[in-house]
This record gives C-alpha cells, sequence and structure tokens, in this order.
C-alpha cells in the first residue's frame, strides 16, 4: 500500500460522512492490523480490526472455492446495526461501523470509492 | 381448446389491456406450454400489477416449472392483495406441504375453506392435511388446480419431513444450500461450483469457525446477536445465516439474483433448517 496519510484520511472521510456510519477503518487483510481509523469513541478498533481480518479471509477462501470469485463487498447484519467491508486488490479492508437503519446502498457505494481511493 | 386458444390469443392481440390473458394462460398451462403460458402471464401480470388473479395464475405456471421460490412470492403478494384469495391460500398450501410444513398448509386451507366452504379440492386437501386422506394426493388436489400437469404425490401427513433432506422443496437444496454444525460437518444440502463440481467439503472447512467469529465481532462492537452475513463476488453472491446457535446456513447465487432476494431464499432456507434442526432429524 503506498497511498499517503491523506489519502488515507480523504478515504475515511468519504465513508464517516454518511450518516448512520460510527465509524471506518482501513486494515491490513492480512495481519488484521489497523491502518488508519476514524472511529466514535468506545468501538475497539484494534480487536475489531482483527476479526474483519480473520471473517473476510475465510470468506475469501469459501468463495473462491464456490466458485463464486473475489468478494467485492461483505456485509455483516445484527439486532443493533452492522459490519460492511470491502476488499481493495492491494490487501487492506476498507471497514465501516454503521447503524442498523444505515443505508447499506450507500455506503457500499462510499466504501468502493474509499478502495479505489487506497488502492 | 386449441381453437380456443387461437381465438384468445387473437382476441388479446387486439385488446392488450383486457383479462383475456388469465383465460389464456391457464389454458396454455394447462396443455403444458409452459413458456408461452409464462410469457402470457408475465405481459398480463405488467399490465395489471394490482390484479391478484394475474398473480395467481403466474404462480401456478411458475409452480409447474417447478420455481417454487417465485411461486411462494407471487402467491404472497396475491394475498397481500386481496387476502382472502382462494386460488393463493391453495397455491401457498401447497408449497408449505412441498417442504414439510403441514401445520402451515392446514391453516391456510382452512381459510380457503372459511372463504370457500364448497371447494371439493380445498376438503380434499385438508383431509390430507389432517391425515384422514386418500394416501396419495397431488398437486392438483393439494393446491386446487395449481401445479403440475403430471400429479405429483405430496401425501402431506403421511410424509411431514423427509428427515434426511433438510431443504427439501427448496430451490438450489442439491447445488446452492448448506448447512454445517459448528466444527464445519456438513448437516444437509449441497454446493456444486459454476461447472457442476462438488464443492461441499472444501466451502465447508473454510466456513468452519464463521458462526463463531461473526459473533465475536458484533458481540465486540456491541451490536447484539448476527443475523446474517451477505457477499457479493465477481460471479456469484453468498449468503449466510444461523439458524440456530453455532450452525451456519450458506446459500450461493449466480450475480443474477440480486442481494434482496438472496436474502428472502435465505430466510426461508434458515426457517427450514430451524425446523429440522429443532426436531432432531439430523441426530
Amino acid at each position: 500500500m503506498t497511498a499517503p496519510a491523506a489519502a488515507y484520511d480523504k478515504a475515511l472521510d468519504l465513508i464517516t460522512r454518511v450518516r448512520g456510519v460510527r465509524g471506518a477503518m482501513l486494515v491490513s487483510a492480512e495481519d488484521g492490523i489497523v491502518v488508519a481509523e476514524q472511529l466514535m469513541e468506545g468501538i475497539k478498533g484494534p480487536a475489531v480490526s482483527a476479526l474483519a481480518a480473520s471473517l473476510a479471509t475465510r470468506l475469501r477462501r469459501a468463495m473462491e472455492a464456490a466458485g463464486v470469485g473475489a468478494s467485492l463487498f461483505w456485509h455483516l447484519q445484527a439486532e443493533h446495526g452492522a459490519l460492511l467491508v470491502v476488499p481493495t486488490p492491494g490487501g487492506t479492508l476498507v471497514v465501516a461501523v454503521a447503524e442498523p437503519d444505515v443505508n447499506v446502498g450507500l455506503v457500499r457505494l462510499e466504501l468502493l470509492r474509499a478502495a479505489e481511493v487506497v488502492g | 381448446m386449441p381453437d380456443e386458444i387461437k381465438t384468445l390469443s387473437s382476441q388479446l392481440a387486439q385488446d392488450p389491456d383486457s383479462l383475456l390473458f388469465l383465460r389464456l394462460g391457464e389454458l396454455l398451462r394447462q396443455k403444458g406450454q409452459l413458456d408461452a403460458a409464462h410469457r402470457v402471464a408475465l405481459t398480463g401480470l405488467e399490465r395489471h400489477p394490482h390484479l391478484p388473479d394475474a398473480h395467481d395464475l403466474y404462480a401456478r405456471i411458475l409452480a409447474d416449472k417447478r420455481d417454487y421460490e417465485r411461486a411462494f412470492d407471487e402467491w404472497d403478494m396475491a394475498l397481500r392483495i386481496a387476502p382472502d384469495h382462494v386460488g393463493a391460500l391453495k397455491g401457498l398450501a401447497f408449497l408449505y406441504f412441498k417442504v414439510g410444513d403441514v401445520q402451515q398448509a392446514a391453516a391456510h386451507l382452512e381459510a380457503a375453506q372459511r372463504v370457500a366452504p364448497d371447494d371439493p379440492g380445498v376438503a380434499q386437501a385438508l383431509a390430507m392435511a389432517r391425515g384422514g386422506g386418500p394416501g396419495g394426493g397431488s398437486a392438483e388436489a393439494g393446491a386446487g388446480g395449481s401445479a403440475a400437469a403430471e400429479p405429483e404425490p405430496i401425501a402431506p401427513a403421511a410424509q411431514p419431513l423427509e428427515e434426511a433432506r433438510v431443504f427439501a422443496g427448496l430451490e438450489g437444496a442439491q447445488e446452492g444450500l448448506l448447512l454445517l454444525d459448528a466444527s464445519g460437518r456438513v448437516l444437509g444440502g449441497a454446493l456444486k461450483d459454476p461447472s457442476g463440481r462438488d464443492v461441499t467439503d472444501a466451502v465447508a472447512a473454510y466456513l468452519a469457525g464463521v458462526s463463531q467469529e461473526a459473533a465475536r465481532t458484533v458481540k465486540l462492537l456491541g451490536l447484539g446477536r448476527w443475523t446474517g452475513l451477505a457477499a457479493e463476488g465477481s460471479l456469484g453472491h453468498v449468503h449466510l445465516a444461523p439458524p440456530t446457535g453455532e450452525a451456519l446456513l450458506l446459500v450461493v447465487r449466480d450475480r443474477a439474483v440480486p442481494m434482496g432476494r438472496l436474502a428472502i431464499i435465505a430466510q426461508r432456507a434458515a426457517l427450514a433448517a430451524r425446523r429440522w434442526l429443532e426436531g432432531g432429524a439430523h441426530a
């Protein structure tokens, strides 16, 4: 990943300005380490990023084995919110934590835009 | 009948907005010309989207084509428009029979009987559902005119749920639905890749532990219980859901199936899986 810190901030800004998004992170898909974050207070970034990366790895392998190709976007739904993730070709996960009533389509769009910025 | 089809086709061509498509579509269905019936019904439905009979006709054709999920949607839509629609009530009862939910099937048939107490098809199907009817039935009898040019035995009371087939009657049960336990052991269903190769075990292995990880992740975020995981792939979509505890349900479809529709398919499959798991059928 070669994007400068300003590009990370720009990428995260794209996501966090969407209403209902509680925070966003860039995570290294390989080791689950936080690369950059804009999270609301109380969200345990490092722990969430580690689990998100692990889930992403399992999911990617399962999807490839199932013949549905590379994972472009995934959305973990829960009773009181959601985790939305776009993997980038460069090995970064662009992650958003959102309220349950967030506009998923809009967040997906911004995650994809952010992924382009990050590369 | 061929003359009537020709006449109706001609009249419909002259007056495309008329309701003749209902009769024409039904005749074509009865004759087994399902593709033609499908086109007629769909065109009629586009012109009359709020007509419950149009949804009912379309559902019967879909059921004959064994596209039960979409048939369910259409009958469900007919009932939303007209809650007492006998055809839709019978159609849904038929589909509930198909998945072994005799209770729901009987409830829909009882509702149909309240609306049409003299309908012999309803009475016959209800008797079967309650276990007092003939030993073999047919989709025609069970759904009261819906589905199947060739009678298909459903014997709902005698065959409540095929124990070995958790997803019996659901679309893609042998190629796009998978039920796993927490350790990745396959409990039901099967998975094939686009080339037709069986990939059940490989996918199951990769998904072992996903349910627990998803649960930990949302717990860490204070988001309560996880309810599903939808993923978009370059060639297809997948949806994961926890039917019970740590069991995991996977639904896979190609990209032509929208994510929202996939979620509905997953909900139904999860319901079937939950009933099966709670019934201890896999033990």
